[in-house]
């Protein structure tokens, strides 16, 4: 059992962080790879990017929001409660490569995985400046830390209520333009990473994006995890979660990911049903 | 034993076509103490057993059915015990026809014993009643063995090493216990409960089983021996899903049998909405492929109420190289074969969602290197299945998971592990493998035999150091 030893809530409750007793994969994970977690016996293997590991401690962080009944049972846990399942580290860590000019580009509960990515260049001798957006003040998590993590923070938020008004692209397109950046990190929604990779793309900047295709096993087995990139069949979970932005078909992840929408609201309205949750 | 009674080899009662075609309970409904020693009574007994050389972990066939015919149903299973610790599944699953069956006396001229079929029947007999006392341990050695996957192979890896009195562990990267046995074979074929308790014997009998270990991610090879373990058995399956990389396969509604399997089996999703983990409910579903693997993908299909479900396979009925008992199943309750016919790509609407599948007809050349005649397409004969949910179900390759993260392991050409056929030596030092990792996908009973020949040969280097 991965007993929770922390629980935080953040964006007024709709994004829920776990540090959770997982020594063996506290050891191990690097920046970039993930975890499956599995709530108890009936439930559904979701992966997870680590947003911390603390191998001294023995724990891994995760943050995810609340979506749907599985991350909805996630966050009934309280401390002291535990995971029935914690599966890895599985995934390719990020390359950090030292000394490059890197803007990090996070969106909603993706800047839980981008924030370890952010400080690991940093730690690396890269310029890091990153941009955080969210569709709102209360929505946006991690402030400071990326604040610590980056040599420059911009925060975008589309209402206007924290930051400047407006998509974390409009920022990029000024720093793109301006010149001098090597490479761009970009985590979040599927729509989003599609759109700054359109936009890194026409100024020639390599871009790193971090994909969430559904899967099963997380080991190569199930192959539910298909990507498209640059023409080829991808598993997300081996041979990702990061991939060359502007290779990725971004259309075809977003019809693969709704794949079960359907299901998945009803599975949601029966337990509600039921009184479950 | 009359000569009448050797020729009516007892069927095995069946859930009807119509009725099991719909729901996930097993189909054969097993033989009764009555039934069982009938059947027993027709062995010949012979002197030179033919029927054991055709068991791939060589059980004491002729000696087991003789105690079932005299009615000493205990002393039957506490016999197959001594050469396989998983009778329940092998009487389930194992190909009898072209093993210990298929070399029977009685079948050259009627009916072969039914060897499987007694099998379970003692396996099931005994979990019914709990009457035999699991069997002794040797002296402990002090000796540790990792075993890596709870498949067939490492839990009989793991049986053998733990009475011979070795610490064994057993690594499982999914939740459960079981391997293939548990997200590949359907319920209606093999219950899990069957698999759980099978396993839970061995631990009953000191092997420690720790699931989700990933040995190549959470734990590496080299590791398990820093942490005291003296010998590793590998023994991890294929687990590699093979697509056809042709047009469209990433559509919506393209799954390979890996996954509608696991969806289906491990994470039991013919319960949803009462489990959380979904599955596709196809009403026109293809399956592409004809082993055992596509039969239960079919099958699993038209239990989760399909209208339809269309087997499509390149050669002809002849070829298909899943079990004959399985073929038959499979026609009872009604799925379609669409022989002689191979998918050249998908068809899918504007959202990407598949419905369709554009095909050809094939015919039979000569035969190619696997010995079959070789499917070669007739020109202009294009048509297509209207499908709302394919499932590819064409073989698998080798997991590179682990080998990839343990480079002083030596791999065949297409990312098998290398392993002497005798003993399942690898050439890395202290590692044994065996199984689907080796030979390519395969059978249960095989990758048990595999398991027996290593746990000899680990046995030996722990206690001779060769």
């Amino acid at each position: 059992m991965f007993r929770i030893i922390k629980r935080e809530e953040m964006a007024g409750g709709t994004v829920v962080l776990n540090e959770i007793e997982a020594p063996r994969i506290a050891v191990k994970a690097r920046p970039g790879q993930f975890v499956i977690l599995k709530a108890n016996e009936d439930g559904e293997r979701i992966p997870l990017t680590m947003a911390e590991t603390d191998p001294a401690k023995g724990t891994i962080t995760v943050i995810y929001m609340v979506v749907g009944k599985s991350t909805e049972l996630f966050s009934r846990l309280q401390v002291g409660d535990s995971y029935q399942d914690v599966i890895g580290p599985l995934g390719q860590p990020t390359h950090i490569e030292g000394g490059k000019n890197v803007v990090c580009v996070g969106g909603g509960t993706g800047v839980a995985v981008l924030h370890p990515i952010a400080r690991g260049m940093k730690e690396a001798g890269c310029r890091v400046t990153s941009i955080i957006g969210a569709r709102n003040k209360d929505l946006l998590i991690l402030e400071d830390k990326m604040r610590l993590a980056s040599h420059d923070l911009h925060i975008c938020t589309d209402d206007g209520s924290h930051g400047r008004k407006g998509f974390v692209t409009e920022v990029l397109r000024e720093l793109l333009e301006k010149g001098g950046v090597d490479q761009v990190v970009a985590i979040g929604p599927v729509p989003m990473m599609k759109f700054v990779s359109l936009l890194t793309k026409e100024f020639g900047v390599p871009t790193m994006v971090s994909l969430n295709p559904i899967m099963i096993d997380g080991t190569g087995m199930c192959g539910g995890c298909r990507v498209t990139v640059g023409g080829e069949t991808k598993f997300g979970c081996v041979d990702g979660p990061e991939f060359d932005g502007h290779k990725v078909d971004f259309d075809e992840l977003i019809l693969r990911l709704q794949a079960y929408t359907e299901q998945e609201k009803l599975s949601y309205h029966v337990c509600k049903c039921k009184g479950e949750l | 034993m009359g000569a009448a009674n050797q020729k009516s080899r007892q069927a095995m009662p069946e859930q009807d076509p119509h009725v099991r075609a719909r729901n996930f309970e097993e189909v054969p409904l097993g033989y009764t103490p009555e039934m069982a020693i009938a059947e027993a009574s027709r062995c010949l007994q012979c002197k030179n057993p033919l029927c054991v050389q055709g068991c791939p972990v060589g059980v004491a066939i002729p000696a087991f059915i003789k105690h079932i015919a005299d009615g000493k149903f205990d002393l039957a299973i506490g016999k197959i015990w001594e050469r396989n610790s998983l009778p329940a599944v092998c009487g389930r699953v194992c190909p009898q026809e072209a093993q210990c069956e298929g070399n029977c006396i009685l079948g050259r001229k009627g009916a072969a014993v039914a060897i499987g079929n007694l099998e379970r029947f003692a396996a099931d007999w005994e979990r019914a009643n709990h009457a035999c006392e699991l069997p002794s341990r040797e002296k402990a050695t002090g000796k540790k063995v990792a075993v890596v996957g709870s498949g067939p192979s490492g839990l009989t890896v793991a049986g053998d090493l733990i009475l011979k009195g070795h610490e064994v562990t057993i690594f499982e990267a999914f939740h459960k216990p079981g391997g293939v046995l548990v997200y590949g074979i359907p319920e209606f074929r093999l219950p899990k409960e069957i698999v759980a308790s099978e396993v839970s014997c061995l631990q009953a009998q000191g092997a420690k089983i720790e699931c989700d270990v990933v040995v190549g991610r959470t734990e590496t090879v080299d590791e398990l021996f820093e942490q005291g373990f003296d010998a590793v058995y590998l023994g991890v399956g294929a687990g590699l899903p093979r697509f056809m990389n042709i047009p469209g396969e990433n559509m919506v509604g393209v799954l390979s049998a890996n996954e509608y399997l696991t969806r289906a089996n491990l994470m039991k999703a013919y319960l949803f909405p009462q489990v959380d983990t979904p599955i596709p409910h196809g009403r026109n579903v293809v399956v592409l492929g004809a082993g055992n693997v596509a039969m239960d993908s079919a099958r699993t299909a038209m239990r989760l109420g399909a209208e339809k479900v269309s087997i499509v396979y390149r050669r002809s009925r002849d070829e298909m190289p899943a079990r004959s008992a399985e073929i038959h199943h499979a026609e009872e309750e009604g799925l379609h074969f669409e022989l002689l016919s191979n998918p050249v790509r998908y068809l899918g609407d504007e959202k990407g969602r598949l419905i369709g599948i554009e095909c050809v007809r094939m015919e039979l050349g000569e035969p190619d290197s696997s010995g079959r005649r070789r499917p070669v397409v007739v020109p202009g004969s294009e048509f297509v299945i209207e499908c709302d949910l394919a499932i590819v179900a064409i073989g698998s390759g080798a997991n590179p998971l682990l080998t990839r993260s343990t480079p002083d392991l030596p791999l065949g050409k297409s990312g098998y592990i290398i392993a002497n056929p005798e003993t399942g030596k690898t050439g890395k030092k202290a590692v044994w493998a065996g199984g689907d990792i080796v030979t390519g996908a395969a059978t249960v009973i095989l990758a048990m035999g595999a398991g027996r020949k290593a746990a000899d040969s680990i046995h030996e280097y722990l206690t001779w150091g060769w």
